[in-house]
């Protein structure tokens, strides 16, 4: 485990782990973004790469990932970006969220080694389950890579436990089923489903996908140590999208106040 | 031979197959294998899924000879599997019906489908109306304008078509939406795939009630040519269904097997599904197999102008008899295709689906390298009813 996931991994706070598309606008609002939510408190980031096809995404991060893609961000680009943001002063974990095939394309060895030298923390890749993450796994840790899990209300409990229990850097526990996107309403027997997962991890559990607003936060603030929002904060990036490419500095002012109005008061 | 094994109790055929997919469904993959494992040992199914290919379905469809058109043509004879004659028109019935009934018996209500051109759509709105199941079909904005006659089939059947506007509005976007209201509505919803693609255990589950297709034919065309079996069979590959469906009882024998991609304009263009002669190795709907995409990994658009054989990838055990080089993979333009359909048409009286043309103008092509006294069977997957419309634009547009 390295300095950045010790210092996340031992916070006291309710963590907050943002998700943006990388290149959504363009590549510098992408760092500046990035910069702003560790302003505002981020304990983590998930940065997506643009795909043709991604097929656990709803449409907010669709659309993310077609402007992504019409800035010609790529797989390679998102990890180099990652190293310009440490230069940048980053200093928070930064996941990279991709699908497979972008991975096979670049070389899973190429892609860890370039990842392990730009300063990425974790991989999360929503289409590999673990039952075909055998070598990506043994791969990352050889390179100090943190292969961060998903597990859904839908995972059975032999499953649950092995995956809680050997998961790295956190765990990302699914709210509701179904794509990424915003949810007015959880799944019942969340907080039983979390409890679960809690109860064998060594990594903090965060809950992800749906979460839009600062009260359905702290519903689960009690059930697990952190939270993702995706699909709100790239929902807001889109409303933004005309002035992060040309009058960045009052779209970042705005970004940053919604990003307050979104956290539980105890978190910032 | 080599393919004793496959797939392995992991899904792979080779390094090909496996379940590239979202947590949430990887239970219900699961939970379809050990149905599916049961049903197809439990002897009442069946005889079930048998009464129902022929009492509902018409089976078995003939094997009729093209007398005139091998003539005309020289060299072999060629055989014609009539799944044109099927209920609804193609090939993709038999595997709805498989499907079909066994979401019935896992108890589900509800059935989601994706379609290109609409034929694996009709058949699924077909197949949920006569077992009375909910249907919604996913379809992509620019097939539903290309197909509308298909669309109001599936309306009519009582079927809900819900329009994708997302990524390039087709085949394969209409494939990432069924999937993800999949894994939304996993816990009561049957996912009712159309080809010989996605994750274990769809692609030995297409197969298994796809193959009925070839043991018709083997049987059928023994009793012709007194115990024989045939010296070629071909048939085009769109995801593969009725290819792998025609080759399962042949691929441990000793016989040629080829499979005719769409080549649309031409191979060396950039307007072509031809997976297996131009894909490399990447991860599409759930499967490891080859796919059309860029160097990034960005999958791209496939072109032909049967709407059918429009689909970047292809079943992951095609891949597997590519590498392996048991079946031979060729491909066939447009204009070889519409070539063909018209020959069979003015020579045998038989209008066929543009996808089955592609089979045709390959068997057409084969037929002379070979001698007088061998013997093609060319599966004709499905009927042209469907697409009259394009073909009339074609003559009016163009020769
Ligand atoms: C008549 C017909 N043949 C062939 C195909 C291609 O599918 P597959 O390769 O799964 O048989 C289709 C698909 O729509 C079809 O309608």
């Amino acid at each position: 485990m390295n300095k950045r996931w010790e210092v996340f991994q031992h916070s006291s706070d309710y963590r907050f782990t943002p998700y943006i598309m990388a290149g959504d606008p363009c590549e510098e609002a992408t760092i500046e973004l990035s910069l702003a939510l560790e302003q505002c408190g981020a304990h983590a980031l998930e940065l997506g790469v643009p795909y043709s096809d991604p097929l656990a995404d709803g449409p907010v991060i669709q659309r993310a990932g077609m402007r992504g893609l019409a800035q010609n961000m790529n797989l390679e680009k998102t990890v180099k970006l990652v190293s310009k943001l440490r230069e940048r002063g980053l200093k928070i974990p930064v996941i990279i969220f991709t699908y497979y095939n972008l991975l096979l394309q670049l070389g899973e060895n190429r892609f860890l080694k370039l990842a392990e030298d730009s300063g990425v923390d974790g991989v999360l890749v929503p289409d590999l389950p673990y039952e075909e993450s055998g070598y990506l796994q043994k791969m990352c840790s050889e390179h100090n890579l943190a292969l961060i899990s998903l597990v859904s209300p839908t995972t059975r409990e032999e499953k649950l436990v092995r995956l809680s229990s050997e998961a790295e850097g956190f765990l990302y526990c699914i709210s509701s089923l179904g794509v990424t996107g915003i949810r007015s309403e959880f799944r019942a027997g969340l907080d039983d489903f979390l409890k679960a997962a809690k109860q064998n991890c060594r990594v903090p559990v965060l809950v992800g996908f749906g979460l839009s607003t600062r009260e359905q936060i702290q519903q689960f603030d009690g059930s697990s140590d952190g939270f993702i929002v995706g699909s709100a904060i790239v929902k807001k990036i889109e409303e933004l999208e005309s002035d992060l490419l040309t009058n960045r500095e009052e779209a970042i002012k705005t970004f940053k106040s919604y990003i307050e109005s979104l956290l539980p008061v105890y978190s910032r | 031979m080599t393919t004793a094994t496959v797939p392995d109790n992991r899904g792979r055929y080779g390094v090909f197959g496996g379940k590239y997919v979202p947590e949430t469904i990887m239970f219900a993959l699961e939970e379809l294998e050990t149905a599916f494992d049961e049903a197809i040992q439990d002897r009442e199914f069946n005889e079930l899924f048998q009464r129902e290919l022929a009492i509902y379905s018409g089976r078995p469809t003939p094997l009729t000879k093209a007398d005139r058109l091998s003539e005309s043509n020289g060299g072999a004879s060629i055989y014609l599997k009539r799944e044109d004659l099927n209920h609804t028109g193609a090939h993709k019935i038999n595997n709805a019906i498989g499907q079909a009934l066994l979401a019935v018996r896992m108890g589900k209500k509800k059935i989601i489908a994706e379609t290109g051109a609409g034929q694996h759509g009709v058949a699924a709105a077909t197949v949920a109306a006569k077992y009375g199941l909910s249907c919604k079909v996913y379809m992509g904005k620019e097939d539903i304008r290309r197909q509308a006659l298909n669309v109001f089939r599936m309306k009519l059947l009582g079927a809900e078509v819900i329009e994708v506007t997302s990524g390039s509005q087709t085949l394969k976007d209409a494939t990432n939406e069924a999937i993800r209201e999949w894994v939304a509505a996993v816990e009561d919803t049957f996912y009712l795939i159309g080809s010989a693609v996605g994750p274990y255990p769809y692609p030995k589950m297409v197969k298994q009630f796809q193959q009925v297709i070839g043991y018709e034919t083997e049987s059928q065309f023994k009793e012709i040519q007194k115990g024989k079996l045939p010296d070629a069979v071909v048939a085009c590959v769109g995801g593969g269904s009725n290819a792998i469906g025609m080759f399962a009882p042949f691929i441990e024998k000793d016989v040629p097997l080829y499979g005719v991609e769409a080549a649309g304009m031409g191979v060396e263009t950039a307007h072509h599904a031809a997976t297996l002669s131009k894909g490399s190795n990447g991860v599409i709907h759930g499967s490891l197999t080859k796919l059309l995409q860029t160097s990034e990994g960005q999958i791209t658009e496939p072109y032909s102008i049967s709407a059918g054989l429009d689909y970047p990838g292809i079943g992951p055990e095609h891949a597997y008899l590519h590498e392996t080089k048991r079946v031979t993979y060729e491909a066939v333009t447009d204009e070889e295709a519409l070539h063909a359909l018209k020959l069979l048409c003015e020579n045998e009286g038989i209008l066929c689906a543009l996808e089955s043309a592609h089979a045709v103008a390959y068997s057409l092509k084969l037929a002379k390298e070979m001698q007088k006294d061998q013997h093609i069977v060319v599966c004709l997957s499905g009927r042209g009813d469907k697409d009259v419309h394009t073909l009339m634009e074609f003559e009016e547009g163009g020769e």
